[in-house]
């Protein structure tokens, strides 16, 4: 558990639903029968090129344009020009990917099973799990910290926990963090084989009520701007960041998020609401029901992966939600889980799992 | 934020060893691992040399005692074997109190398994049990299982960098109070997809690398595992465990200038090097050995090179590059590479470049050609600069 407040001063997120454009805050559910939820494209000629736009692939693309909402957002550079000689840097980039470019992955691997030897090397750079970061650095010119994480459901909550450290260490003022992953028509049907995923589709809305095994497969791209000071365009705090591996049983998670209210200063009180990672798999939305009643019983429950869909770097589609839910005042009603209606909301949890093998949490509340 | 970060236990496996003690041997003998592939198949295996562990992974399972139905891939045996070492090595089995983390840096993760099935998993079940293991985390879980570590964990991939990273990330989370012991480090088996990338970027050498050599023509791959235990002040207090090292200065650094190049002056290399000689407190002449990234690419050596000359002025400490003895072990490289410098510091000895003869026109310094013992090493900087621009200088001194 670590505890050192940040402003999130800035957000650019990426998602199957309507989010790229920070004025608003999810004007319209967008509802999808499908294996799998893709993302929206942004207006991409806004933040890149078209000439650069088409050297790069489609992940590093969805990274590059995010951050340069974040970074827009938060009143910084706001699109690749080479007219700006000085633009404002964040002191650090940090990027949680739990795969990487997929898509120039199967490129490789596609060739290589055609026996192809030599290779355009253009796939084989963008597929390195640094790649996001450093294209974001090489586009700022930005010679700060930088580093990626690639830990399945922990990636983008290391890259939190860094850019936390860093406030702390005094070693930033700001860090442009972010978590992005994506899904191919490929991947999802290798996936499918493991067993992570619903057998055809579904409709995403009701996905939550599926009562079968598997998740509904999705991506997305957020970053976000954090500073360690308020600004006029804070939405919220990030209070404190927890990963926790292979804790054991139920109760022993339970004790577990207890132990992390307690050191985050909950005393007998508990946040004034629950983001909750359910994703449809009937073997495993149980288990965070179970959690939910035990740990939080009497404030509004919600979740959020009937919307972007399941993959390792969510959370970021969730701060996003938690960071508009505290400014605005506002829940959308599609989110709630339980009969519990919101009022005032200081402090939001996000509390996801995968497995019961990894889980994370993730405190927010009012700037 | 004041704690200090030492380093108790060292574990690695590499093309010159097993262990530390074969690696040590490797070394005082100038022995180099690079060689022919002799496990992993494919048609490069005839263009260029690699330096590839000895074992196959059936080997590596039995020295890492598992049974072959778990469905490990190499860069899991690997790591476990490397930070299995490190572990004992710190004593760690028998230190029950305290929290104690597990950072581990890979980029090609369970690649090798996944290249060979591929064509498997899309078209059939026979294979699913290699699915799973194909991410960056896969390893990381299954060493961190196997060491019982439970407190921390998560895997870091910042390219050639990945390993020097995981140890500042380690180093930080002791630093800023969260854990009292961590073990870091990188693994990273060859695999074809990344041997193929490497020969389309066009920077193998068709003979073993030669860094800082002006016939340099590129790197030579090669992999391995490598583990550092890093601890607080507090949680070595009233032991009798010998110190081999304090972690006294790292600096991260983005070249931010080009994708898989570096800058023609080395911004990104001196910025990292100068952040951690800044944060150790040390004057420049208290490096007393510069273990570089030193690939072996005509881009890597000049801009590293530069970047050292800059920092260090008209006193350049000995340097040398120990990739002519290990390959390039990329995600592993970090901590492979800490390990031989603080082998440097322990036995006060310098490594070798092997494989020099002509100095480049472009600096104005060479690297150390014979290994020379009795030397005074109190202090060494490790380089490690990857794809992206990502560049790490570590700085370890003797523990006082």
């Amino acid at each position: 558990m670590f505890h050192s407040p940040a402003y999130i001063n800035g957000t650019g997120l990426i998602s199957p639903q309507e989010t790229a454009d920070p004025s608003r805050f999810l004007p319209q559910i967008r509802e999808y029968t499908d294996d799998f939820l893709s993302c929206i494209d942004p207006d991409y000629k806004e933040y890149i090129p078209p000439l650069a736009a088409r050297r790069i692939s489609r992940l590093i693309k969805m990274g590059i344009t995010s951050a340069f909402m974040a970074l827009r957002d938060a009143g910084y550079h706001s699109s690749l020009s080479t007219e700006l000689a000085e633009p404002k840097q964040p002191d650090a980039i940090i990027t949680g990917t739990g795969l990487g470019s997929v898509e120039d992955t199967e490129r490789i691997l596609n060739g290589m099973s055609a026996g192809e030897t030599l290779m355009n090397p253009t796939p084989f750079i963008q597929s390195t799990y640094n790649t996001i970061s450093s294209q974001v650095a090489i586009q700022l010119r930005c010679h700060q910290y930088n580093s990626t994480y690639v830990h399945r459901i922990f990636s983008f909550e290391t890259a939190l926990l860094d850019a936390l450290m860093q406030f702390k260490e005094g070693m930033a003022a700001s860090a442009l963090v972010g978590g992005i992953d994506e899904i191919t028509v490929n991947h999802l049907a290798i996936t499918r084989r493991a067993g992570h995923w619903k057998t055809g589709p579904v409709h995403n809305l009701s996905v939550l009520q599926s009562g079968t095994p598997g998740a509904l497969a999705g991506e997305g791209a957020a970053y976000f701007l954090l500073e360690n000071r308020v600004s006029p365009s804070t939405y919220a705090r990030l209070l404190s960041i927890d990963t926790f591996y292979k804790p054991g049983t139920a109760r022993q998670v339970q004790n577990h998020i207890r132990e992390f209210l307690l050191a985050s200063g909950f005393n007998e009180s508990r946040p004034d609401a629950v983001i909750l990672g359910l994703n449809g798999d009937s073997l495993w939305d149980p288990f965070y029901s179970q959690i939910a009643h035990n740990v939080f019983p009497g404030i509004p429950w919600l979740c959020y992966k009937h919307l972007c869909g399941e993959y390792y770097t969510s959370t970021g589609f969730a701060l996003w939600l938690t960071a508009n839910i505290l400014k605005r005042q506002e829940v959308p009603p599609a989110l709630l889980l339980n009969d519990i209606k919101p009022g005032r909301l200081e402090t939001v949890l996000i509390y996801n799992q995968d497995r019961n093998i990894n889980h994370s949490l993730i405190l927010t509340g009012t700037a | 934020m004041s704690r200090r970060v030492f380093v108790t236990g060292l574990g690695i496996l590499s093309s010159i060893g097993r262990n530390l003690p074969e690696t040590l041997d490797s070394l005082l003998a100038s022995r180099s691992g690079i060689g022919h592939l002799r496990h992993l198949e494919t048609p490069l295996a005839h263009e260029f040399p690699f330096a590839e562990v000895r074992f196959s992974n059936n080997q590596l399972m039995e020295m890492a005692g598992l049974s072959p139905q778990e469905g490990h891939t190499r860069n899991a045996l690997l790591g476990i074997i490397a930070a299995r070492e490190a572990f004992h090595h710190a004593g760690l089995e028998k230190s029950g109190t305290g929290k104690t983390g597990f950072v581990s840096a890979t980029t090609v993760g369970g690649m090798d398994m996944c290249e060979k099935y591929y064509t498997d998993f899309l078209t059939n079940d026979s294979r699913n049990i290699y699915i799973d293991v194909y991410d960056c985390a896969d390893s990381t879980e299954k060493i961190a299982d196997l060491l019982g570590i439970r407190d921390f964990i998560t895997t870091l991939s910042t390219a050639c960098s990945s390993a020097a990273n995981a140890i500042l990330l380690g180093a930080r989370m002791i630093r800023t109070g969260q854990l009292d012991r961590v073990v870091a480090g990188g693994t990273e088996s060859l695999t074809v997809f990344h041997i193929n990338g490497f020969n389309a970027l066009k920077i193998l050498d068709k003979v073993p690398c030669r860094p800082f050599d002006a016939q340099r023509n590129g790197i030579t791959l090669g992999e391995g595992a490598a583990y550092l235990v890093l601890e607080s002040e507090e949680s070595i207090r009233g032991g009798s465990r010998p110190l081999f090292a304090e972690l006294t200065g790292y600096g991260n650094s983005c070249e931010a200038f080009h994708q898989t190049a570096s800058s023609p002056d080395g911004t990104g290399a001196f910025l990292a090097m100068e952040k951690a000689l800044r944060m150790s407190g040390l004057e420049p002449s208290g490096i007393h050995y510069i273990n570089a990234h030193g690939t072996g690419t005509d881009n890597n050596d000049i801009a590293e090179g530069l970047a050292i000359e800059r920092l260090f002025g008209s006193r350049i400490p000995p340097v040398s590059s120990t990739k002519p003895f290990t390959g390039h072990m990329t995600s592993a490289a970090g901590s492979a590479e800490a390990i031989l410098s603080i082998l440097c510091m322990e036995h006060r000895f310098l490594l070798p470049n092997l494989n020099f003869s002509t100095p480049m026109p472009e600096l104005r310094f060479a690297p150390v050609t014979e290994l020379c013992l009795d030397s005074e090493v109190e202090a060494v900087m490790s380089n490690s600069f990857g794809f992206g621009g990502n560049d790490t200088s570590l700085i370890f001194t003797r523990p006082s």
